[in-house]
């Protein structure tokens, strides 16, 4: 059975090689070959699930070692797969909502030139998310990383003739690489406290070394942590990375590349277990994120933009519950999955209607599509109220349990980090009500687009061949599309309480993430109540910002805080006067000291040897008198010195 | 006696680049084949070096003794271990590429004003290096290594002199002044580390009395051979500068954009990949086999110099305009990782870095020659020339972007084996300095991504609109190339191995061992 | 006579032959000039031999002597040549050797 594991990696990568190699012949059948090939991982995935149900909870971690891969006098990497519960849970939603995204795409990049090369990126990204959590050493693990940088690079900038498509490519990998950077030093850590870097002697060695190289340790890996899942303070690609087509950022943000630093904090657990001051800045760090991502969502226009602050928070919610240790990782694995059902559903359906939309993106350029589009409505529908944590649906179970697991921290760290996530859950509900009336309700007000600002900026390239100033015709799309779209819908309904019956999900995670009930200091129900009430504020409050009140064809200046939100609370405006401004600097005084003061000396070297020959070369004026005049000076020279010598 | 394969290999090119020099200045296409040929026949007698030598038996194989100055005790020595077998392949490896990079490089022009460039001399004189720089990694006499090591200079000053790149933005005379400028500064720079160098070598004389590499190692491990320890730190900085400057470590760098710069793609690859290596290889197997207790002296202030490089070099590269000039700084930042890996004096290190020197002269030829078939296309070398080639040149920008990832070190990709090991062998001794230096990697993804961008993406320029994809030729030249960067990236194993017994003599050699894991520490 | 003297005089006429190379633009002069300072020195050697009583000198003064001889030979010949190519026996007007 061990040996599919690889298969599992095997079929996408396969995939990708023969797509991006293939040349034109295969544009016909590229995209077929792709979504198949992510299918049959995903039968792999299931074929091994199932057999991992036959056997008993502490039997069910299969590994798989193909090769050495660098072995080096004293340090040993080798290219090895472990399939454990953990990972499987990965691999499903990773194959599963992968193919469905695929599927869609299908329908989606139909009438673009480069679809063969769009599906070898999709299956470049799932192979490289798949070496990810299937990795039995943190070296490996780095390859996958790393792999899924590069494939995220590729699609957010696979419309690369538009400069803000690449720039935001750009952006996502460079950010992505200063989390990277924490990472390679996490893993050099262990290499000299533990003298190796596999999952297995790590994880169990924990105990026999001091908390400070543990906390060292857990704050490299957070930091890695922070730039892919688009952490404060290394969250600012995530928002630009909407350049990428809509299929792109499903993939991102549901089964993808954002899940990845919640893995790696889970998968260290051990780690962080050991290094509580690691733990504090883990749970800071979500709660500030979580915060962060929705006061963003709350005033961006653009669709899929408001949908990216919603995902950064989300993940926030994850790493603050990956943060409280034994109480959390559970619960932060069972949000990413439900998160991962809703947030493909969402962002799917957001592509849904920026199809029907002639590729618009500003929300306020919609409204009242409800009739146009039913399938999109329902299944968008279902996601938002999956998503504000709707009783029953599956965003009610998780997120509920991380607000219980917060409270139970204990102490006044427990009570704030509770209070936040509260907080957070009022915020999203508000922010997700926005998106939902302002794109399905209200008045229509996409009718009077060609009077309103068409200089607007569209995300798609396709609005060019469709013409900018053309009403729009919203209409339902294709079978491809939706069938996607109606899966993960039911995902998003059923997941949540399909896992919670029994505690499926935690005795499943359990014996790899063990678990901790902690103490809270309230009830159950009480937290329940709570968000139910908070979760009610928020409605409440956007139905009558927005569903009563109509909403502005151009966007209202604002308070100070909805135009900093905008602009994503000034991050980017900090980084690029600091960064990129500073570095600007900094590299060209560089090159000008390099120039003048390093190549100068050197010149200046040069010149004044130059120079001195130069003065000696007069010397030589071909007058036979003047050698003559120097020879006897010379010869008297010689004479007196010998008589000196003598003398003395 | 068996058959001396060293010399075998290393007399072929010699005599390839007689016989192409020779023939008649008609026939350029003759000679063009003729250094194809023999460059190829002479990989196959690499690849038969490779085959033979056995990693796990004796520290140097294949050698050759034959008297020679007897007068001085030099003797005509050569023989391999694991690092120069592996650096005799690459640079057999890519001779082939680079004739067939620069075919038409010097084609004789059509205008009157240039100067009528003779086809011959420049593939002539690119054999000619392969041959110096074959016997500079075999010999293992110090006075035939400095011989050969000098004499690369001359055939190099002519190919970065005599055939510069076509695609310049000046008036030919400038151009031509520029080149020269560029040829003379690389000259006068060797030169001068060669003759301190001299002086160094000179005087290991006096002290050990023969040249003998072997011996006099051996006598230094057994304490047969006394040195005063400033005698030592003397000699030692007089071999460190010359290697130094060709390798080249900050602040003796500057030579070497102007020299990437001006020459064309084909010779730059030849400098970096290629020539540049011997100063590294030197630095492993002379500086440290030599001087053991030197070395450990200058470690600090090395360390330092190879960090300054890494980061100055990826900075100065994102600030250039040019792209051959970035390419230059690029590698001044990664033969600053080189300088660390051999200096951080663990075996990870040292292995990283004869495998770092290995991977950058795949990954930069890779970059290079690219970027010197888009350049050619164009006849700019400036960044700002260029924009949304992808969209006209879909294979071309693909190549690019492979090569410009080998060069920021993506993990599955060779360079990233290279660049990891010399960063955990930096930081197993020295943590600071291994944390410094990763920031290299966020600046060499920075720099890199920013040329791609700059000139992959956007809408396409008018003057790139036209530009055609890679020919056959091209394709034939960058394709081996990525395959192998892909397949030392995910199988490094067969070259570690090679590596690891003659790391492990180095070790031996500086008498050092890895720090040990603080959790073994503790037991 | 006390052969000093004869030492005197022979540093008399070297001066006044090295005096006539530097200051005498004429070839002709520098040359005769140079023939003084050969034969001061003749004179020296002679001088010499007496002093220490043994015959070195005197050969010596005899190579000197065939040494001049062959020597105004080429050198009268160069300055006939040279006259004859610039009209002009001055030095200063040959300064060929500047390049």
């Amino acid at each position: 059975m061990e040996n599919l594991i690889a298969l599992l990696v095997a079929a996408p990568l396969l995939g990708a090689a023969v797509l991006l190699c293939g040349g034109r012949r295969l544009d016909r059948v590229g995209h077929w070959l792709g979504t198949l090939l992510a299918a049959a991982s995903f039968v792999v995935g299931a074929v091994l699930f199932a057999d991992m149900l036959g056997r008993g909870a502490e039997e069910r971690t299969l590994s798989q070692h193909l090769f050495s891969w660098i072995p080096v006098e004293g340090f040993q990497a080798d290219v090895a797969f472990q399939l454990d519960q953990l990972s499987m849970t990965f691999v499903l939603l990773i194959t599963g909502v992968g193919t469905l995204i695929h599927i869609y795409s299908i329908g989606y990049m139909e009438h673009d030139e480069r679809r063969r090369r769009f599906f070898g990126y999709l299956n470049l990204f799932l192979a490289a998310m798949l070496i990810l959590v299937l990795a039995d050493n943190y070296l490996l693990l780095y390859v996958g990383w790393e792999g899924v940088g590069l494939a995220s690079y590729l699609l957010i900038g696979f419309w690369q003739h538009k400069p803000s498509a690449a720039t935001a490519a750009k952006k996502a990998f460079l950010v992505n690489r200063v989390g990277d950077m924490g990472l390679s030093i996490a893993i050099m850590l262990m290499f000299t406290t533990f003298g190796t870097f596999a999952f297995g002697p790590v994880l169990e060695a924990t105990g026999e070394t001091s908390e400070g190289k543990l906390t060292a340790i857990g704050l490299m890996l957070l930091l890695a942590a922070c730039g892919k899942s688009a952490q404060v303070p290394l969250q600012s690609w995530l928002g630009d990375a909407m350049e990428g087509p809509t299929p792109v950022s499903a993939l991102i943000h549901a089964a993808t590349m954002v899940t990845a630093g919640v893995y790696l904090i889970v998968r260290s657990g051990a780690i962080f277990n050991g290094a509580p001051d690691a733990q504090l800045v883990v749970t800071v760090v979500g709660a500030v994120t979580l915060l962060f991502g929705a006061i963003v969502g709350c005033a961006k226009d653009d669709i899929k933009k408001a949908l990216a602050g919603s995902t950064m928070s989300q993940i926030g919610y994850m790493i603050l519950a990956a943060g409280l240790g034994p109480i959390g990782y559970v619960f932060a694995i069972m949000h990413l999955v439900t998160h991962g059902f809703f947030k493909a559903g969402l962002f799917l359906g957001a592509g849904s209607v920026m199809h029907g939309m002639n590729d618009e993106v500003d929300m306020r350029k919609y409204g009242g599509l409800r009739k146009y589009m039913p399938v999109t409505f329902v299944t968008f529908g279902l996601g938002y109220l999956a998503i504000i944590g709707f009783p029953g649906l599956s965003g009610f179970f998780s997120k509920d349990k991380i607000i219980e697991a917060a409270f139970a921290k204990g102490g006044a760290e427990g009570w704030i980090l509770g209070s936040v996530a509260l907080l957070g859950a009022a915020i999203t509900a508000f922010y997700m009500t926005r998106v939902m009336i302002m794109t399905f309700f209200g008045e229509e007000r996409w009718r009077h687009r060609a009077t309103a600002s068409p200089d607007q900026p569209s995300a798609e390239p396709a609005a060019e061949t469709h013409g900018e100033h053309d009403e729009p015709h919203p209409h339902e799309s294709p079978r491809s599309m939706t069938i996607p779209m109606i899966v993960l819908a039911f995902g998003s309904v059923f997941a949540g309480g399909f896992f919670s019956i029994g505690d499926r999900f935690m005795h499943w995670l359990e014996p790899v993430t063990r678990h901790d009930h902690g103490h809270s200091p309230l009830s159950a129900a009480t937290v329940t109540g709570a968000t139910m009430v908070v979760l009610i504020i928020g409605v409440a409050l956007a139905y009558v910002q927005y569903g009563r009140r109509p909403v502005p064809v151009t966007a209202p200046r604002g308070s100070l805080l909805t135009r900093a939100a905008r602009r994503d609370l000034l991050q980017d405006d900090f980084n690029h006067v600091v960064l990129v401004r500073g570095g600007e600097h900094l590299t060209r005084s560089l090159v000008y000291v390099d120039h003048t003061l390093v190549d100068g000396v050197v010149n200046g070297t040069a010149a004044s040897v130059g120079g001195l020959s130069g003065r000696l070369r007069k010397m030589q004026n071909g007058y036979a008198r003047s050698y003559a005049v120097s020879m006897f000076g010379g010869v008297a020279v010689l004479i007196a010195a010998t008589l000196l010598m003598r003398a003395v | 006696m068996s058959f001396p394969l060293l010399t075998a290999t290393a007399v072929l090119p010699a005599v390839g680049a007689i016989a192409t020099a020779a023939v008649p200045a008609a026939r350029r296409t003759a000679a063009k084949w003729l250094a194809l040929l023999v460059s190829l026949a002479t990989l196959a007698l690499a690849v038969t070096v490779l085959v033979r030598f056995d990693p796990d038996g004796a520290r140097y194989q294949l050698t050759e003794s034959r008297s020679w100055i007897a007068e001085f005790g030099v003797r005509y020595e050569l023989g391999v271990d694991g690092i120069g077998v592996a650096l005799i392949a690459l640079t057999a490896l890519l001779i082939p590429f680079i004739v067939l990079a620069g075919w038409h490089d010097a084609d004789p022009l059509e205008t009157k004003s240039s100067r009528w460039r003779p086809t011959q001399g420049f593939f002539a004189l690119i054999l000619a290096v392969e041959a110096m720089v074959i016997i500079s990694f075999a010999a293992t006499d110090v006075f035939l290594f400095y011989i050969f090591f000098e004499a690369m200079l001359i055939p190099m000053y002519f190919l970065i002199g005599g055939f510069g790149d076509r695609a310049h933005s000046g008036t030919d005379e400038n151009a031509s002044a520029q080149r020269s400028y560029a040829a003379v500064k690389f000259l006068l720079y060797n030169l001068v580390g060669g003759l301190i160098m001299l002086a160094a070598v000179i005087g290991l004389y006096v002290v050990a009395g023969n040249f003998s590499l072997q011996e006099i190692t051996e006598a230094r491990a057994n304490g047969t051979l006394e040195m005063a320890t400033s005698t030592e730190r003397w000699l030692f900085l007089g071999f460190f500068f010359a290697f130094a400057v060709k390798a080249p470590l900050w602040p003796l760098h500057t030579w070497l954009p102007n020299a990437m710069g001006e020459s064309t793609a084909p010779v730059a690859v030849l400098i970096t990949a290629v020539v540049d290596k011997v100063g590294t290889f030197a630095m492993l197997r002379f500086c440290l086999g030599l001087f053991p207790e030197a070395s450990k002296w200058a470690t600090p202030v090395i360390l330092v110099l190879a960090l300054i490089s890494i980061v100055y070099g990826a900075l100065l590269a994102v600030g250039q305009r040019d792209i051959k000039r970035l390419v230059a700084y690029a590698s001044i930042s990664h033969f600053g990782f080189i300088i660390l890996g051999i200096f951080a004096m663990t075996s990870q290190g040292q292995s990283g870095a004869t495998l770092y020197m290995v991977n950058h002269g795949l990954s930069t030829a890779a970059l290079m020659l690219v970027a010197g078939f888009l350049i050619s296309r164009r006849g700019s070398r400036l960044i700002a020339d260029y924009g949304g080639v992808q969209k006209v040149a879909p294979v071309l920008a693909g190549t690019f972007l492979i090569g410009g990832l080998a060069t920021l070190s993506l993990p599955g990709l060779a360079p990233f084996v290279s660049e990891f090991l010399v960063l955990v062998g930096a930081f197993a001794r020295y943590p600071v300095v291994g944390i410094i230096a990763t920031i290299g990697i966020v600046l060499a993804a920075l720099y890199t991504l920013v040329l791609y961008q700059r000139t992959m993406t956007g809408p396409v320029k008018p003057e790139v609109s036209a530009m055609p994809d890679l020919r056959a030729r091209e394709l034939l030249v960058v394709a081996p190339l990525i395959a192998l960067l892909i397949g030392l990236g995910v199988y490094p194993k067969p070259l570690t191995d090679l590596v690891n017994p003659a790391v492990k003599h180095t070790m031996s050699d500086v008498q050092q061992k890895d720090p040990k894991p603080d959790v073994e520490a503790a037991k | 006579m006390n052969p000093v003297n004869y030492l005197y005089l022979a540093a008399l006429l070297f001066a006044i032959g090295a005096t006539g190379v530097l200051i005498r633009r004429n070839a002709i002069v520098v040359f005769m000039c140079i023939e003084l300072m050969l034969n001061a020195c003749n004179l020296a050697f002679v001088a010499f031999s007496r002093l220490h009583g043994n015959l070195d000198g005197q050969i010596i003064a005899f190579f000197t002597m065939v040494v001049a001889a062959a020597e105004v030979v080429v050198g009268l010949a160069i300055i006939v040549s040279l006259f004859r190519s610039r009209h002009s026996a001055s030095v200063d007007d040959a300064s060929l050797m500047k390049l």
